[in-house]
């Protein structure tokens, strides 16, 4: 286990500083790079510029800026947002919260919806419903979350009036009746392309599991079959999941920045759009990096816990 | 892995003059009813996109200010008009014309940058391969919408800036894919032969092994265009793709939702165009793989 961890954070490091050096690639692209935060404004001479690239650091080579903007992202400095003039990593942290909130609610309807989805597909495989399930799994897959979030919005705000049709709360209230109420909607969103995708690696996982041999052992023990789907396929089947719960990052938060859009809803995927409105580039850049790293310990995350639920990987 | 049909280690040809539709894949792929559901849309779709303009009584640019917000299927404009009286049919057509170009446009320079970057990292391996492939990974590692838009921000965007975006942002997989392949098919014989033979690094990847690896790459390009429409909508929708006058089938749906209540038919026509263009190729791709891969033929 110990050689197993190691190599893999070694790993991760790696992607690590490739997925720094990409970062730092984007930031320098930007009209003016790093400074454009001061060119934007428009106010400052380019003596004054220039006299800011000497005092940032600007004029030296690139791998030395490189390294020292690495060194100061790894503590902390993120620079500044210049809409808020607040450190950006505040900024993220006071709307990671909302994007948190409504990624983990949409995760576990998902995976409840779609693991049943799944299960009940692979053991009727062929089945109306299999069908049925994998027809609904890609059409889901194909459906633009914005519209689908508009879809919901004029079928359950406008026309039923069950739903909010946006924001986190209604302003005054704020209660956790009320704040279920409105996660009801971009939860539901959220939830579809994952519902799909759980259903479709669920069901070959299981199928997978179905042909192992200690399902047949369990079969001529005469183990009764709901039983030995039920806690002996399922439960293995399961542990996969684990590996696309991390592959399924990058997704769900391409999918969180739509649906916060559509909805109102104070996450940080507004954020980001917000930040790209004002040309807050500290902000557009200190989020795209937040996320690649998120993404990145995501995976690792799940690699460990899958090393840890399935002792054959660590072998391996 | 079995090779993929026609491989140069497979069965020879058959006598008998047998045409080119009674091939084995195409019977499979004919016998995937939703398969073919999707190539008939996607070939209707493109047909009236191209011709369907020049037939319609309105163009989209036609402004007419009394038929504002007018309904669908009532009077002339059979799929109504919008807030500024414009044709919606006209609209659609013209925005598919956008969206199907930029969707098959971005597919073709993501697989030229995926099947290169698979093909050398599979071919050399070591560190050359290690190197790609981590960079692939680390590529990997951004939420697409998240790239696409922190890009687009700091560009100017057109038509063809937003299929160099798309492309650069979907290249990723399909290099996974290649690589994949083409590690496992340069231990085979055949490749190995022509090594010997003396031939030279570029032809042994062309020649040999790429016509080996191209099943999984017919199947990977059709899902790529599926993400590509997907992307552009996305990115069009958030304000940052396709601009307007240009209409795409994303950047309609922008100003839609402040006339949900009144006029719904501005946001459900354009996404049911994405949903039915975007539907029918993730079909054609999942008929491509069964019949691409002869091993369906067994259940």
């Amino acid at each position: 286990m110990g050689s197993f961890l190691a190599r893999r954070v070694g790993q991760a490091g790696v992607l690590l500083l490739i997925v720094s050096i990409i970062g730092f690639s984007i930031l320098h692209l930007a009209p003016g790079g790093p400074l454009s935060q001061f060119a934007a404004t428009g106010d400052m001479t380019q003596e004054d510029l220039d006299r800011v690239a000497r005092q940032m650091g600007l004029d030296r080579p690139l791998p030395v800026q490189y390294a020292e903007w690495l060194w100061r992202l790894l503590q902390g400095d993120w620079g500044v947002s210049y809409r808020d003039k607040q450190p950006v990593l505040r900024v993220i942290g006071s709307h990671l919260g909302a994007t948190l909130e409504l990624m983990l609610s949409s995760t576990l309807l998902a995976m409840m919806i779609g693991c049943w989805i799944g299960v009940l597909g692979a053991i009727r495989r062929y089945s109306v419903f299999d069908t049925l399930a994998t027809v609904g799994a890609m059409i889901a897959l194909s459906i633009p979350t914005f519209w689908f979030g508009l879809v919901v919005i004029y079928v359950f705000s406008v026309g039923l009036g069950w739903l909010p049709a946006g924001n986190r709360y209604t302003i005054g209230d704020g209660s956790w009746s009320d704040r279920l109420h409105h996660l009801i909607g971009p939860c539901i969103v959220l939830a579809l392309v994952s519902t799909a995708v759980w259903s479709r690696y669920m069901r070959s996982s299981m199928l997978d599991v179905i042909n192992h041999d200690y399902i047949r052992t369990a079969r001529s023990k005469g183990i009764p079959e709901r039983r030995i789907l039920f806690q002996h396929a399922v439960r293995n089947a399961l542990l996969p999941m684990i590996t696309i719960a991390g592959l399924h990052l990058p997704t769900l938060l391409s999918g969180a920045l739509v649906t916060e859009t559509v909805f109102t809803w104070p996450g940080m995927g507004r954020l980001f759009l917000d930040s790209i409105g004002y040309r807050d580039y500290p902000t557009v850049m200190g989020i795209l990096m937040f996320t690649a790293m998120l993404v990145l310990l995501g995976s690792l995350l799940a690699d460990l816990l899958y090393g840890v639920a399935d002792p054959r990987i660590r072998t391996a | 892995m079995t090779s993929p049909v026609g491989a140069i280690d497979g069965p020879p040809a058959k006598p008998a003059l047998t045409s080119r539709w009674d091939s084995p894949a195409l019977r499979r792929f004919r016998r995937h009813r939703l398969a073919v559901f999707g190539a008939v849309t996607i070939l209707v779709l493109t047909l009236a996109c191209i011709v369907g303009p020049f037939l319609l009584p309105f163009t989209d640019t036609f402004i007419d200010i009394r038929q504002r917000f007018a309904p669908p299927l009532s009077g002339a404009h059979v799929l109504g008009t919008d807030q500024l009286g414009r044709d919606m049919l006209a609209r659609l057509l013209m925005a598919g014309r956008i969206s199907l170009a930029v969707g098959f446009a971005a597919m073709a320079i993501s697989m030229v940058i995926g099947v290169c970057v698979g093909l050398v990292a599979g071919y050399y391996g070591g560190a050359i391969g290690a190197v790609l492939m981590r960079f692939v990974d680390a590529m990997l590692c951004f939420p697409s919408i998240f790239l696409l838009l922190a890009v687009s921000a700091f560009i100017h965007p057109g038509v063809e800036t937003i299929i160099l975006l798309i492309a650069f942002t979907a290249w990723m997989e399909v290099a996974r894919i290649v690589e994949a392949q083409i590690k496992a098919l340069r231990e085979r014989d055949f490749a190995v032969a022509a090594e010997a033979l003396g031939a030279s690094d570029a032809r042994v990847m062309i020649r040999e092994l790429l016509p080996n690896a191209i099943a999984p790459i017919v199947v990977a390009a059709t899902l790529n265009v599926a993400h590509a429409i997907l992307a552009e909508s996305y990115i069009s929708f958030l304000g940052y793709g396709i601009q307007p006058p240009t209409p795409s089938w994303g950047n309609m749906l922008d100003n839609a939702q402040g006339y949900l209540t009144s006029a719904p038919w501005l946001a459900m026509l354009p996404g049911a165009m994405i949903t039915l263009a975007v539907t029918s190729f993730n079909f054609i791709g999942d008929g491509l793989r069964d019949a691409l891969d002869p091993r369906t033929d067994a259940r």
